[in-house]
C-alpha cells in the first residue's frame, strides 16, 4: 500500500515488526474532515507512528491573489476555510485597510463583530457536531445544525449566499443588515441559549461514554501546544488564555464584555481532546453574549453607509503588512505586499489549522485507532485552509 | 413437526397415505418456511421503524417519498441493493467472501428454531434450547471474521478482529447470566423456561428476586448489545473510524445480507431476553392469553405478546444508538471483563443460593408487591422521559423561532 516516496527511513515497510503494519487512513476516509491522509504504523490497535500528508485540497490562493485586485481575493480568501467565510474575509479586509490606513465607520464594526461572531457559532457548531459523530453519536449532530440553517438563513438574508458569502469587503461590507435583521437574531440566540444549548451539553458534552473516550486522550501540554504554534481553541483547550479579539482588539471588540474560555480539566488532566473541544462549546455561549450586546448597539446606531469611500480600484500605496484576527478556528494572519499596483504583490497565510496540524504526530504516538480520530477532530480543522 | 402433521391431517385426510419422506418434507419444511419468510421479511419492518424512530429523535421527518408515510421505502433499498453489482475487489478471497455473509446470517436465523411463540407454535422444542442458541449465535462471529480476512482491506481485517475480540468477551457474561433462569426452572429447554412464568405479570423473571433479576437482565442487554455489534458498541463496523469494518468492500446483495443478519440478530437477542426474563409468549395479565375476553378462548394471543415483548426491546436499542456515543475498543474490554463478569459470577452464585433454600425457590416474598411496579415504573418513567424531552425541546424552539419568523415575513 505504502508508496516509495511516502516511506522514507523508518517508515520502510522492509523494516516494519513482524507485527506491524502502516495504515493508511485517507483520503477518502468519513473521519478525516476533507482530504486529509495520515499513515499510520500499528500495532494491532496501537498506533506506533503517524504521519499526516497535507495538500490534497491546494488550490494555488496565494498565487491567485497576486492575479486579481483586492477586491478580487475576496471570494478566494472566502474559499479557504469554507465553514467559516466571514472570519477569512474580515481578516483580509482589515490587512488591507490597514495598508490603506482607511478607517471604517462604528456602524460596519458592529455589522462585522455580529456577522463574524455568528460565523463562529456556525463554525463550533459544525466542529462540535461532527466532532460528537466522530465519536459515535449522530443525534447531537442534527441537534445542533438546525440552528446551524437558521443562521445560514439569516446570512442568506442578509447577503444572498449561505457559504461563501464575499461579504466583507475593503472598507466595509457588501450589503446592509436587512430591516428586521436584528428581531431575527434575537430570537436565534434565545433559542441557541435556551434550548440547544444545555441540549447538547445534557445531550453529549457530559455523557459518560464521551467523557471516558476524551478526557485523557491527546494531552497538548501547554509548553507543546506554545512550541508548535497552536492557536484559537486548539490553545484555549490547552489553558492559556490568548484570545487575539482581548489581547490585539480590532473591529471594536474592546467595548464587549465577554470572557476567554479555557480548557478546564474538569475530567482528566487540562490539554486533552475533551478541554479543545469544551473550549469550542463555551465559546459558543460567549459569541452569543457578544452578538447580544452587538445587537443592542446596533439598534440604537443610526444606519450609516456600510460602503467607506474607497476607490473603485483599490491601490494600496507601496509598503508591506501582517494582520491577524481570531478566526473561528484561532489566529488567521494575513502578509499582504504592496507594489503600488493593483494587484497585491504576495499574500501570504498563516492558517491556524495548518500549524494545528503539526503536533499532530506528537500526540498521535501511541494512541489507539479510534483515539486518532479523536484527535483529528479535536483540532476542528478544515482541510480547505490547511492546504489553501 | 407432529404438530404440523397433525394439523396437516385434520384438513387432508388423504395425507395418512404418503410416503414417509414426503410427509416429512411437508410437516417439517412447511413451518420452516413460514418462519424462515417471517423473518427475512422484518428487517423489511426493522429497518424502516428504525429510520422513523431516529428521524423523531433528531428533529427530522425521516423517509416519506416511497408509498405512504415511506412505508415502503426498505423495500425500495432492498430491490435497490437486489439488482446492484456486487463487486469482488480483486485480490479478494472469493470463496470465502462469498460464504462469509451466509454464515453471519446462518447464525442469525437459526435461533428461531427454538424460539416458543406459543405452546405448540414453536418449530423445535429442544431440551438443550438455551446452549443452542448461544451456540448457532456466536456462529456469525466466524462469518464477520471471515468476511475480514477475505475482503483483503485492512480496516475490514481490524473490523473483523475487533468483532471477534468482542464477541468472545460478551459472550462470557452473558453466558453466566443465561444460567440464572436455567437455575431456577432447571431446564435448558426454552419452552419450560416460559411456562415456569406463567401466571401473570408478577412471576416474570424480571420481576422476581427483586433487586438481582433486574440487574440479570441489564447485564444480559448490554452484553447483547455487544454481541449483535449495536452502539454503543459498534465498534466491528464503526463508520467513523473503520469506514464499514467487516463490509466496507461489500456491495449489492452482498452487502443487504449482512444488513439483514444485523438487524435479524437484534430481534434473536430481543426475543431470547424475552422469553428467558419477561415471560416469552405469556401475556401480562393471565385474560389477555386468548381472545377469551371477546368470547374466542381458542385464538391464542401468544405470539403476539412474544412480538410486542422483542418489539418494545428491539425499540430500546434504537434509542439506544441514537442517544450514546460509541465506546472505544479498551474501554469495551474494560466494561466486559471488569464490570459485568464480576457482577454475572456474583449473581450466579446468589441466585444459585437463592433457589437451593426452600423459602426462596422462587422469588422472595415481597416480588408480589413491590419488584414488578417499581421496575415498570422505572422504564415508564425513562420512556416518558425521553418523549417529553424531545417534544419540550421542540416545542420551546418552535416559541422562540416565532418572532423571528415574523420578522422573515413581514
Amino acid at each position: 500500500m505504502a508508496t516509495p516516496e511516502t516511506i522514507v527511513n523508518d517508515w520502510d515497510p522492509d523494516a516494519l515488526d513482524t507485527d506491524e503494519m502502516i495504515l493508511q487512513m485517507g483520503p477518502q476516509h468519513p473521519a478525516t474532515h476533507g482530504a486529509l491522509r495520515v499513515e499510520l504504523r500499528t500495532d494491532g490497535e496501537i498506533v506506533k507512528a503517524a504521519r499526516p500528508h497535507i495538500g490534497y485540497l491546494h488550490r494555488c490562493f496565494e498565487k491567485h491573489c497576486e492575479n486579481v485586485d483586492y477586491p478580487g481575493v475576496m471570494p478566494y480568501a472566502d474559499r479557504m476555510d469554507y465553514c467559516a467565510s466571514m472570519g477569512n474575509t474580515l481578516g483580509f479586509a482589515l490587512a488591507v485597510e490597514k495598508l490603506h490606513a482607511i478607517q471604517v465607520s462604528p456602524y460596519v464594526d458592529t455589522v462585522r463583530v455580529i456577522m463574524a461572531e455568528l460565523q463562529r457559532i456556525a463554525s463550533h457548531i459544525l466542529g462540535v457536531g461532527t466532532y460528537s459523530m466522530d465519536i459515535g453519536a449522530f443525534t447531537p449532530f442534527l441537534h445542533l445544525v438546525r440552528d446551524r440553517e437558521k443562521i445560514l438563513d439569516l446570512f442568506e438574508w442578509t447577503c444572498g449566499a449561505r457559504l461563501l458569502y464575499n461579504y466583507n469587503w475593503v472598507g466595509g461590507v457588501s450589503h446592509d443588515v436587512p430591516e428586521g435583521f436584528v428581531k431575527a437574531t434575537g430570537a436565534l440566540l434565545r433559542e441557541f441559549d435556551s434550548v440547544t444549548f444545555p441540549e447538547l451539553l445534557d445531550l453529549i458534552i457530559h455523557n459518560r461514554i464521551f467523557v471516558r473516550r476524551l478526557s485523557h486522550v491527546g494531552v497538548c501540554s501547554p509548553e507543546l501546544a506554545i512550541s508548535h504554534d497552536l492557536t484559537g481553541p486548539n490553545l484555549r483547550g490547552s489553558g492559556i488564555a490568548r484570545d487575539l479579539r482581548k489581547d490585539e482588539p480590532y473591529c471594536g471588540y474592546q467595548n464587549y464584555d465577554f470572557e476567554v474560555c479555557l480548557g478546564k480539566g474538569q475530567y482528566g488532566p487540562v490539554g486533552s481532546c475533551f478541554d479543545r473541544n469544551w473550549v469550542r462549546v463555551v465559546e459558543m455561549r460567549e459569541s452569543s453574549k457578544i452578538l447580544h450586546q452587538a445587537l443592542d448597539r446596533l439598534e440604537k446606531m443610526e444606519k450609516a453607509d456600510v460602503h467607506e469611500k474607497v476607490p473603485k480600484r483599490v491601490k494600496p500605496p507601496k509598503g508591506e503588512v501582517y494582520f491577524r484576527s481570531e478566526a473561528p478556528r484561532g489566529q488567521l494572519g494575513y502578509y499582504v505586499v504592496s507594489d503600488g499596483n493593483v494587484n497585491p504583490y504576495r499574500v501570504k497565510v498563516k492558517s491556524p489549522c495548518f500549524t494545528a496540524m503539526s503536533v499532530f504526530h506528537h500526540l498521535a504516538k501511541g494512541m489507539m485507532i479510534a483515539d486518532i480520530i479523536a484527535l483529528i477532530g479535536s483540532f476542528d480543522i478544515v482541510l480547505g485552509e490547511i492546504d489553501r | 413437526m407432529d404438530a404440523t402433521y397433525a394439523f396437516l391431517a385434520s384438513f387432508v385426510p388423504e395425507i395418512a397415505g404418503w410416503p414417509a419422506w414426503a410427509l416429512m418434507l411437508v410437516s417439517a419444511g412447511l413451518p420452516a418456511l413460514a418462519c424462515f419468510m417471517f423473518m427475512s421479511l422484518g428487517p423489511l419492518v426493522y429497518v424502516y421503524a428504525e429510520r422513523k424512530i431516529s428521524a423523531f429523535m433528531q428533529d427530522r421527518i425521516g423517509p416519506n417519498r416511497v408509498g405512504p408515510i415511506g412505508l415502503l421505502q426498505t423495500l425500495a433499498d432492498t430491490i435497490k441493493l437486489l439488482f446492484k453489482e456486487a463487486i469482488f475487489p480483486k485480490k479478494v478471497d472469493r470463496k470465502l467472501f462469498v460464504i462469509a455473509p451466509i454464515l453471519v446470517n446462518v447464525g442469525a436465523f437459526m435461533p428461531f428454531l427454538v424460539i416458543p411463540w406459543g405452546g405448540r407454535l414453536q418449530p423445535a422444542d429442544l431440551n438443550v434450547g438455551v446452549f443452542y442458541v448461544v451456540a448457532i449465535a456466536s456462529l456469525s462471529t466466524v462469518g464477520l471474521i471471515m468476511a475480514g480476512w477475505a475482503s483483503n482491506n485492512k480496516y475490514s481485517l481490524f473490523g473483523g478482529m475487533r468483532s471477534a475480540a468482542q464477541i468472545v468477551s460478551y459472550e462470557i457474561p452473558a453466558m453466566m447470566i443465561l444460567l440464572v433462569p436455567v437455575m431456577i426452572v432447571g431446564s435448558l429447554s426454552l419452552q419450560d423456561i416460559t411456562m415456569a412464568q406463567h401466571g401473570g405479570l408478577q412471576n416474570w423473571f424480571l420481576f422476581r428476586y427483586f433487586p438481582i433479576m433486574p440487574v440479570a437482565f441489564v447485564v444480559f442487554f448490554v452484553a447483547g448489545l455487544a454481541e449483535v455489534n449495536r452502539a454503543p458498541f459498534d465498534i466491528p463496523e464503526a463508520e467513523s473510524e473503520l469506514v464499514g469494518g467487516f463490509h466496507t468492500e461489500y456491495s449489492g446483495f452482498f452487502f443487504a445480507m449482512f444488513f439483514m443478519a444485523e438487524y435479524t440478530e437484534m430481534f434473536v437477542l430481543s426475543a431470547t431476553a424475552t422469553v428467558l426474563f419477561l415471560g416469552g409468549y405469556l401475556a401480562p395479565i393471565p385474560a389477555l392469553q386468548t381472545l377469551g375476553f371477546i368470547g374466542l378462548p381458542h385464538v391464542s394471543l401468544g405470539w403476539l405478546w412474544l412480538w410486542f415483548k422483542a418489539w418494545f426491546l428491539v425499540f430500546v436499542m434504537m434509542w439506544l444508538r441514537w442517544t450514546l456515543p460509541r465506546s472505544r475498543v479498551d474501554q469495551l474490554m474494560h466494561i466486559a471483563w471488569k464490570v459485568l463478569l464480576p457482577i454475572a459470577l456474583v449473581l450466579v452464585v446468589v441466585v444459585g443460593g437463592l433457589v437451593l433454600w426452600p423459602a426462596t425457590a422462587n422469588g422472595f416474598f415481597w416480588d408480589r408487591w413491590v419488584g414488578w411496579p417499581l421496575t415498570l415504573g422505572l422504564v415508564g418513567f425513562l420512556l416518558y422521559v425521553m418523549v417529553r424531552a424531545l417534544q419540550w425541546s421542540r416545542r420551546r424552539a418552535q416559541e422562540l423561532a416565532a418572532p423571528a419568523r415574523q420578522a422573515v415575513t413581514p
